[in-house]
């Protein structure tokens, strides 16, 4: 069992490293994700984990830490309306809209690449109701390890069950032993980059619709607040924030309300930018 | 409650499925062989069928097509249940008729899925069997 010192260690480090707000009921969490970074390194337990990150608060193992910490799971259409949402709602009414038949999209913790891919799996699907439209998908993940599994697309027999019609397994993936790979052109239409939501978004460019699900539940109040109205400053003015089902910007951040009769969905709230 | 035949030539299997399915409230029968299956369905139709591919006397595709042609045979939901995981297999079996596919090893979370997927449980009573599971 942690110690109580190393536990609060852990907990600021993380925080500082992450903004991942790590409560006080996750000990075993601690466990369960940093015993096999200790093997992983050569040292015997979470213990001479912390006593080698109190030493080396930077470095390959202060970064094996944050991401054994950050990772989250990941799934194939995960809760699947927004997806529904995404092609027959969300998209159709920004093209109309503009006039203009480019949208780009961030998914902000892609992870291992489920979310990215099942987007770009429903424009395939149904690209017949979107002719001409380009759809740029940027998505971004603070682990770098599960950028690189998002990068190459493979995915195990367990993965490609969970989320993903059989329709699907067959026509977007190509069977590499045991393991599934998405299809190229599924692939090509994800750019994959390391990047840390407490860092600026200067760089990244607009957005028209921005996916943030189930990363914002692992930080604290005002660290959400703050990654909201910097989200609402690289989303364009009629732009769509999605976040996950069980979140909400209310109480949080008056910089987005919700998009009517849409769980989920939010867009920018004009009255609170109007009275800033 | 929707009843399911589970298909299977090994025993162990048939118990591991029928322990989920009850959890996810079905009623089970179980089969060790196409034609076992075959017999059950011709006196009772059930809702879902559990389908392995290889097995002795009556294999499950021969079963498949067997049953779909009987009367009332397009009304279950027929999933198959199998270590064939060849694309070839997959698309061979939804060609001839079955409504989703399952590849072993799996779990209760797939299971439940593909059952969601074909509409056999609606997605509460999926999420409800998701729920054991530790979060990320």
């Amino acid at each position: 069992m942690i110690a109580a010192g190393d536990y609060e260690f852990l907990q600021h480090f993380l925080k500082q490293r992450s903004g991942l707000n790590l409560s006080q009921e996750k000990q075993y969490l601690i466990e369960s994700r940093l015993a096999p970074v200790a093997r992983k390194v050569g040292l015997v337990g979470v213990e001479q984990l912390v006593t080698r990150l109190r030493a080396a608060p930077s470095g390959a193992v202060a970064d094996a830490v944050v991401e054994a910490m950050t990772t989250n799971e990941s799934s194939f259409f995960r809760d699947k309306t927004p997806f529904e949402t995404f092609v027959s709602f969300v998209v159709p009414n920004l093209i109309d809209r503009r006039g203009s038949r480019r949208i780009r999209v961030w998914c902000a913790a892609a992870s291992t690449g489920q979310e990215p891919y099942s987007l770009a799996m429903t424009l395939k699907e149904n690209a017949h109701l979107l002719p001409g439209v380009t759809v740029e998908i940027l998505a971004t993940d603070l682990a770098g390890h599960v950028l690189e599994r998002a990068q190459a697309g493979l995915y195990s027999a367990f993965e490609v069950q969970r989320g993903l019609p059989i329709q699907y397994l067959l026509k977007y993936f190509e069977q590499k032993g045991d393991q599934w790979q998405i299809r190229p052109e599924i692939r090509a239409m994800v750019q994959f980059r390391q990047f840390n939501l407490l860092q600026s978004f200067a760089g990244l460019g607009t957005f028209d619709i921005i996916f943030c699900r189930n990363v914002l539940i692992y930080f604290d109040i005002p660290t959400k607040a703050d990654v909201l109205s910097r989200m609402a400053k690289v989303l364009a003015p009629d732009g769509y924030l999605v976040l996950g089902a069980a979140e909400t910007v209310m109480g949080i951040s008056d910089a987005f309300r919700s998009a009517s009769g849409r769980p989920g969905l939010y867009v920018a709230n004009r009255l609170a930018e109007a009275t800033a | 409650m929707k009843t399911c035949l589970v298909v299977d030539d090994s025993p162990f299997i048939r118990k591991v499925a029928r322990k989920i399915l009850e959890e996810l409230s079905f009623e089970v029968s179980e089969a060790g062989n196409g034609q076992e299956a075959l017999d059950h369905c011709i006196v009772t139709m059930p809702d879902a069928i559990l389908l392995d591919w290889n097995m002795p006397v009556v294999d499950g595709p021969q079963f498949l097509e067997a049953v779909r042609a009987l009367e009332g045979g397009t009304r279950p939901k027929i999933v198959f249940c199998t270590t064939e995981n060849h694309p070839g297999h997959i698309a061979r079996a939804l060609i001839a008729g079955a409504d989703e596919y399952i590849m072993k090893p799996f779990d209760r979370e797939i299971l439940a899925y593909k059952f969601q997927e074909v509409g056999l449980i609606d997605a509460e009573a999926e999420a409800l069997a998701d729920a054991g599971k530790p979060l990320a």
